[in-house]
């Protein structure tokens, strides 16, 4: 047997809080953006992915970067005005308690990171891939250190999803069932001041909540002890995500897509567009407004194979089974449990992205039928209530 | 008595023709498998080659020739239900049957107790 080996680090893998608590539960870890992270618990991949669509699975996300934007002047609106020069998103308007989608994009109009904004009242709390934290933050303290002071939380981050999680969290934070999807809120949590948001990334109902380090571990075995509540790991995680149509930060956008051909037009709110009150003033404004006005020439789209071979990262798409050159390829793939079928996401001209276009995605030398599907594969369950 | 791979596989012979299979241990490391694809009747495969390709939700392995030989049959059921892989490795999850160019190379594999010291158990 070959492939799916784990790459030799170079560096010292890092650990989370919750690390020890993985080994004794019988992870399999594996290096994942600098540390040492769970894939899979015994269940493994398929059934830890059908248990969250059914129950609740509890995923580590501590390896994600937490980063506060405290303002200079002690009103929030300063910090908002300042990273909405990042971000082409409306965070002056994001009230306090929710939480928003964005994105930090570059001068050529291209993705730096996707990330989750809270406006936390004082402050603004943000939760950023871990692969792009250190840059992030690095950015941050470049662009915004004359209105924010920036400071990289040391604090876990528990991810608890499912259509049991709100029964399952209520029974240790009573408070967290009457938020809606994108409230954030801090409560305690067997004594440990937390920060809880109702949110996450698999499309079905859920919580993220960040607990100080220190009491991660004591968080994550109350939480277990609910049986409808299982560990999840980041197989899993790949596979829910993958079918709620959420794109993954380095595989499905990166700095080579910007947000409007990657799907994303619809995190950046009117306030940020050509007539908005904050019309453009982000990296890459003009590209982007101008692809939102007239339309990008490539699209993210989500694909079905028409057989059962499913179709990974990287595979080549072509427009029928003899066109010597590519029209696009695709970005992530796999199998989604849930629809009990291969599915996969990547990118074509918008010419060829409309739902139920034929294409052939070349796999081990074979071009197989795959059609352009309607994201996302598995109808999201938010809590909007 | 059975004898097995490095590439955790193993091989049951009957005459010149081996039936070759994949260890509980490697369906342990695969999980639950959601794709087979074996290789065609008449193929002639020499001991290395790619010769099948197993899939589980994350990731696609191949399985290897284990052998030099011609592939005489394969076992269609696991293509139907890969899921048969993991519940019966070693009898129902069968993958295909290869007449062998040289019997005699089958001897050099290793047995199962050698196969367990391999794998650590």
């Amino acid at each position: 047997m070959s492939g799916d080996d784990a790459k030799t680090p170079t560096e010292p893998l890092r650990h989370t809080p919750l690390h020890s608590l993985h080994v004794e539960l019988g992870a399999r870890m594996v290096p994942f953006a600098g540390y040492n992270m769970p894939v899979q618990f015994a269940a493994g991949v398929l059934k830890e992915h059908l248990h969250t669509r059914a129950a609740a699975g509890l995923f580590d996300v501590s390896h994600m970067g937490q980063i506060v934007l405290r303002p200079k002047s002690g009103s929030v609106a300063d910090a908002a005005r300042a990273l909405e020069r990042l971000v082409p998103v409306d965070i002056l308007g994001l009230a306090p308690g929710r939480q928003r989608y964005a994105v930090f994009t570059n001068e050529a109009g291209c993705l730096l990171d996707d990330l989750m904004v809270s406006n936390r009242g004082d402050h603004l709390l943000l939760v950023v891939n871990a692969a792009c934290k250190a840059a992030d933050a690095a950015r941050l303290a470049e662009q915004l250190a004359g209105d924010c002071e920036i400071e990289v939380l040391d604090r876990a981050l528990i991810a608890l999803q499912g259509p049991n999680a709100q029964s399952a969290l209520a029974e240790l934070a009573p408070g967290s069932a009457a938020m809606r999807f994108m409230d954030v809120q801090e409560m305690s949590i067997m004594g440990a001041a937390c920060v809880v948001a109702r949110s996450g990334y698999t499309g079905e109902d859920g919580f993220e909540i960040s607990t100080p380090a220190d009491m991660a571990r004591e968080i994550a075995e109350g939480l277990l002890e609910n049986s409808d509540v299982q560990p999840i790991g980041l197989g899993a995680r790949d596979s829910l995500r993958l079918e709620a149509g959420l794109p993954l930060y380095g595989a499905d956008i990166d700095t080579a897509t910007t947000p409007i051909e990657a799907g994303l037009a619809w995190a950046i709110q009117k306030a940020r567009r050509h007539g908005g009150e904050r019309a453009g003033g982000f990296p890459g404004a003009a590209v982007i407004l101008d692809q939102l006005d007239k339309g990008a020439s490539r699209r993210r789209v989500g694909l079905r194979p028409e057989g059962c071979a499913p179709v990974r990262g990287g595979a080549l798409l072509f427009s029928d089974l003899e066109a010597p050159d590519p029209v696009g390829a695709v970005t992530s793939g796999g199998f989604g449990p849930s629809i009990e079928a291969p599915i996969a996401m990547g990118y074509l001209p918008s010419s060829l992205s409309a739902p139920g276009t034929r294409l052939f995605a070349e796999v081990r030398g074979k071009r197989l039928a795959v059609d352009v599907a309607t994201l996302p594969f598995v109808t999201h369950r938010y809590h909007r209530g | 008595m059975p004898k097995f791979t490095e590439d955790h596989e193993w091989l049951e012979l009957d005459g010149d023709v081996v039936t070759v299979g994949i260890t509980e241990h490697a369906t342990v490391q695969l999980g639950d498998l959601v794709f087979v694809q074996l290789p065609d009747i008449g193929a002639k495969l020499a001991k290395g080659d790619g010769a099948a390709v197993v899939e589980s939700v994350k990731a696609a392995s191949d399985v290897f020739a284990p052998l030099t030989g011609e592939v005489v049959a394969v076992n269609e059921a696991i293509v139907a239900d890969p899921a048969i892989v993991n519940t019966d490795p070693l009898k129902a999850g069968w993958f295909f049957k290869l007449k062998l160019a040289d019997v005699g190379a089958f001897r050099d594999l290793m047995d199962e107790a050698a196969y367990k010291t391999f794998i650590g158990a």
